[in-house]
This record gives structure tokens, sequence and C-alpha cells, in this order.
């Protein structure tokens, strides 16, 4: 077992409407800044996710930050609107109870003060805090939860959590809770195996990323969760940048100027992390959103310098797969005052 | 052929020709065009094979027993069915997935949405897609599920397409669900819907 910590104070932003999101400048230097180098290209970045470095977004297996209830009341919102966001095909429920549990014991371990988990044989108890959950029910009977399994753990879950069955040597996605996503459509890619759902990344099936990264996958085991970082770009701190709603976001696209680029347009770094589940042998794969604006990014010298570095530097198919092509420009100007040219120090930390 | 055009797309079928497997029975759905397809099929086969074969054939809409329904007909099949469309064809190719025997190799064959329909069925029956033969005869048409309303557009052929449900204009993708049978639709111009690209007819 690690170390535990307390919960910060939470914060009442919203990510739609008057988009009133803001990081705290503690919550700006945890965030998993996803560039190690000052360019990027696609590459098998797996590692093991253990042994979390102290005061970032990777101390604890599933972090929990400043942002979540602001997350949640969004979840909740877009799921008010469409149920569909979380899917679960019917070979999926014992997964959805190896989610749940592991969420429990995940966040109970991590943050005892917040969080609370007694199990007496399938006689559960757990209680959520921050937000106001005290729920005694039976593992493995549906029936005593508001919710499925799956939806139940993950409406008090930050990021979207996607479940990967095994079978013939491939990835399934079989069932999750996407309400975060960067422009996918669970409901479409529901059922698809890993190339499948992977079939519109430009560059990458061809550079034999794919046939890499599964080989990797395949061989995580229980207790030895892995993860990557993922990253794009999205005009105002909106969560749901899905492609059910895409006709009504998408003209915010063209929405960034020089005088706003620095409070408006984010970086958006994806954590995800991948967990072998005990009972049903699936992978619990989640997709943990941070968002970092222009100017956050501003008061870190390093990560200013280097992410003015690799937007200029971008591969055209990235930038135009990435949706970046209507603001990339005016994010490299404003980055530019950033950058005196000097070396960056290696590896993502700030010095 | 679409097989080579579209082969390196992952999410997106690609089909193949048709071979006489040696299966204790035989379950072949086809529909329009895909009639020469089973006659191709039979010309390879045994001369048991259509003894111990069933064929569900589509022969297209507003049609009763047409040339290629009389000809295949004439092939000796165990059981002969005939429908108008694809779509009309689905239930009772349910209820012949319903009453498959263990062994039974399927064949499917016809258009492009035609494929799509009877895949979904295939596969909602809980045969793996992996086992099933495929060989695409006729138009490229694509089922388009637009992804905002989540409508089917049946027979899309412009590039370009609107949405028959919801009315917005959709860039057809290759991405290509099997549980639904359709390829994906995207608002084309959400970006600025005054900017309206003119339709091209390229799935033909």
């Amino acid at each position: 077992m690690g170390s535990t910590a307390s919960l910060p104070t939470f914060k009442d932003g919203t990510y739609r409407d008057d988009f009133s999101f803001r990081n705290s400048p503690e919550s700006v230097l945890r965030a998993p800044f996803p560039f190690d180098k000052d360019e990027y290209m696609y590459a098998v970045n797996m590692e093991l996710h253990k042994d979390g470095r102290p005061g970032t977004a990777y101390e604890q297996p599933i972090d929990v930050d400043e942002h979540y209830l602001a997350e949640m009341r969004d979840r909740a919102l877009v799921l008010d609107e469409d149920p569909l966001r979380c899917q679960s095909l019917p070979h999926m429920e014992m997964a959805g109870w190896d989610t749940l549990e592991l969420l429990m014991e995940c966040k109970a371990n991590s943050y005892p003060d917040s969080f609370s988990l007694e199990r007496d044989g399938d006689q559960w108890h757990w209680i959520n805090r921050p937000m106001g959950i005290d729920q005694r029910f039976t593992f493995g009977d549906a029936t005593t939860l508001p919710y499925g399994p799956l939806e139940y753990i993950t409406r008090q879950a930050q990021g979207d959590f996607v479940v990967l069955d095994e079978r013939a040597n491939n990835l399934w996605m079989d069932a999750g809770m996407v309400t975060t996503q960067a422009d996918w459509s669970l409901d479409f890619d529901i059922g698809m195996n890993f190339f499948e759902w992977h079939a519109p990344v430009p560059l990458a099936h061809e550079k034999g990323i794919f046939e890499r990264a599964i080989k990797y996958l395949l061989a995580v085991q229980q207790s030895n969760p892995a993860r990557r970082l993922n990253w794009t770009m999205t005009v105002n701190p909106r969560l749901d940048t899905s492609p059910e709603n895409y006709h009504q976001w998408g003209p915010e696209n063209t929405h960034i100027t020089p005088e706003n680029v620095a409070d408006k347009l984010f970086l958006r770094i994806e954590l995800q992390s991948f967990w072998r589940l005990p009972r049903s042998n699936a992978i619990l794969f989640p997709i943990r959103c941070y968002f970092l604006s222009m100017r956050d990014l501003s008061t870190v010298p390093k990560w200013a310098k280097r992410m003015h570095r690799v937007l200029n530097t971008l591969p055209p198919e990235l930038s135009s797969y990435k949706g970046l092509d209507n603001f990339r420009g005016t994010a490299v100007d404003w980055l530019a005052q950033f950058d005196d040219g000097s070396p960056t120090t290696p590896g993502p930390f700030p010095d | 052929m679409s097989t080579v055009q579209y082969a390196d797309f992952k999410s997106r079928p690609f089909y193949g020709v048709l071979k006489p497997a040696s299966a204790v029975a035989h379950l072949i759905v086809a529909e329009g065009e895909g009639a020469q397809a089973v006659m191709d099929l039979i010309a390879k086969a045994p001369a048991d094979f259509a003894s111990k074969a069933t064929l569900l054939y589509a022969e297209g809409p507003y049609v009763s027993e047409n040339s290629r329904s009389q000809a295949l007909r004439e092939l000796g099949f165990a059981r002969f069915h005939t429908s108008a469309t694809a779509a009309a064809a689905v239930p009772r190719l349910h209820g012949a997935l319903d009453r498959l025997r263990m062994g039974t190799e399927v064949y499917l064959t016809g258009n492009e949405s035609a494929l799509s329909l009877f895949v979904k069925a295939c596969t909602e029956a809980g045969l793996d897609y992996q086992g099933l033969q495929t060989e695409h005869r006729g138009s490229l048409a694509r089922r388009m599920q637009c992804v905002h309303c989540k409508g089917i557009t049946e027979d899309v052929t412009t590039q370009p397409a609107e949405c028959a449900h919801c009315g917005l204009l959709l860039l057809v993708r290759d991405h290509y669900s099997r549980r639904i049978g359709a390829f994906q639709g995207v608002n084309i111009n959400a970006e600025d819907p005054s900017d309206v690209p003119p339709k091209e007819e390229i799935f033909r």
C-alpha cells in the first residue's frame, strides 16, 4: 500500500456555458505535462503506473483533484442529456463489478479521510464524503445499487473509463463511461477491437505503433498497471467535446484570437492507465483529462518554451487530425514570447 | 473492387470471394447482383452442394421473381426463399440463424448496404464475423449512421450527404461499426455552417 493523501478544497468551476473552470497554481504544477522532448511524434510511450512522484497527478494510482465535484456535476449533466454515453455489452457485467471494486479500493486507500470501504463477505458499505454518498449494497447484485456497477462508480470518478474484453489475442471495447472524450463516440465504437477503434488515427498504423502497443497491453498483469499520456488542444475548458455534439461546439474552434488565446485555448492532457481486472480478466482503461490554459503553461517557463516548440514542429497530419489547424498559428505566436531559444532540461517535469 | 481500395482502413469491412466449404450445411444470403456470386460459387462446388444449402435471395425492390431468381431457383437448393430487399430478408435471416445447425457454413453476398445488414444479423445471432464468408457485388452505396441524431440513412451515394433524419450535412467517414452495420457520418460544416461544400457522387 502506498502513501495516503488529503484532498484539496474543491473548486466550483464549470465546463460549459460560462466556462468558469480555473486551475489553482498548485493544480498547474501537479499536471502531467505530456512532452518530455521539444518535438512530438507518436510512440509506444507506455510505462509502469506505480511509485508516483509526490506532488504530481501520478502520486496516487487514481488521482482525485480540486476539480472532482465540478467534473462529477458535468458528467451527470451529460448523462441526463444522452444516456448512451455509458454502455456495457451483456457479457461485461462482471468487469463492471471489478471496476467498482478497483476504484473503491484505490480511493479508500489513497484518501482515507474522504472515502471508505468496509466489506463483510458480499455485504459492502461505501462512503464518499465529498459527494455525500453512504451506500450499503450486495457485491454482485446490481439491484442493490441505483445504477449498474460500472455506471454507479464512474459517476463518482473523474475521467472516462473504457473496459476492454480480451479475446482472440485482441482487446475489444465492450463497455465504457465516456463523457470527457476528445471527439470520439463510445456508442459508435463499442464492440470494436483495438485496431478498429483506432482506425481513424493517421500515421500510427504505418509506424507499427498499434501492433507494439497491443502486445504491451495484453501482457499487463494484476497489480502492475501501466500508463501513457496523450494530448490534444481544446477551445474553452469543455470536457464533453463529443462527436455527438460537434455541431454545437465546433464553431468555437474558430473563436481563438491573439487577444483571447491565453485564457481560451487549453492543452488537453490525457493520463491513460491500464489495469488488469481480477475476475473478468478484462482491462480497465481510464482516460483522465487535465486542462492547462496557455496562460497556465506560461507560469512554468520550461513548459511554455516546450509547448511553443512542439506546436511549431508538429507534423501537419497530426495537427489536422487533432483539430488544431484553426488556432495552432495563433498559439505559436503567443507562446513565442516565452521561448528564448535556450535548451530545455530532459524529462517532462518543471525545473 | 472495394477490397483493394479500402483494405488499409482498419475498421472498414473488406470482402473476399465465396468458396465452397466442406460443411454439414450451407446458408447463403444474397442480394441483387450477388446472384452472380452464388452462380460462381455453385460452379466451383461439388454436385451435392445445393442439396445441402438454403438460399435467401433479395431480388431488389418492386420485383417479383425476376430472371436472376429464376436462374437461382433452377440450381436445386434444398430451401430457396426470395425477398424484395435486403432489409425485408433480415427477419427471415434471423429465423434461419435461430435454427442454424452446428457446422453450417454461412455465405453473404450483395451490395455494401446489404452486406452490412446481413453481417449485423449474423453477429447478433452470436456468430463470429471472422467465420463468415462475404463477397461484394453491386453498389458501394453506404448505410450511414448520423453520430449526432443516431438515425441511419440508407443507400448513401454522395460525399457529403444529408442525414435523412435531422438534416445535418454529414461527412461520410470510412470509420465503420459492425454492431450498427453502418459508416459514421459527422457534420462536415460544424465550424462554419455557411460553408456548404458541393456533393459529389462517389459511392456507386
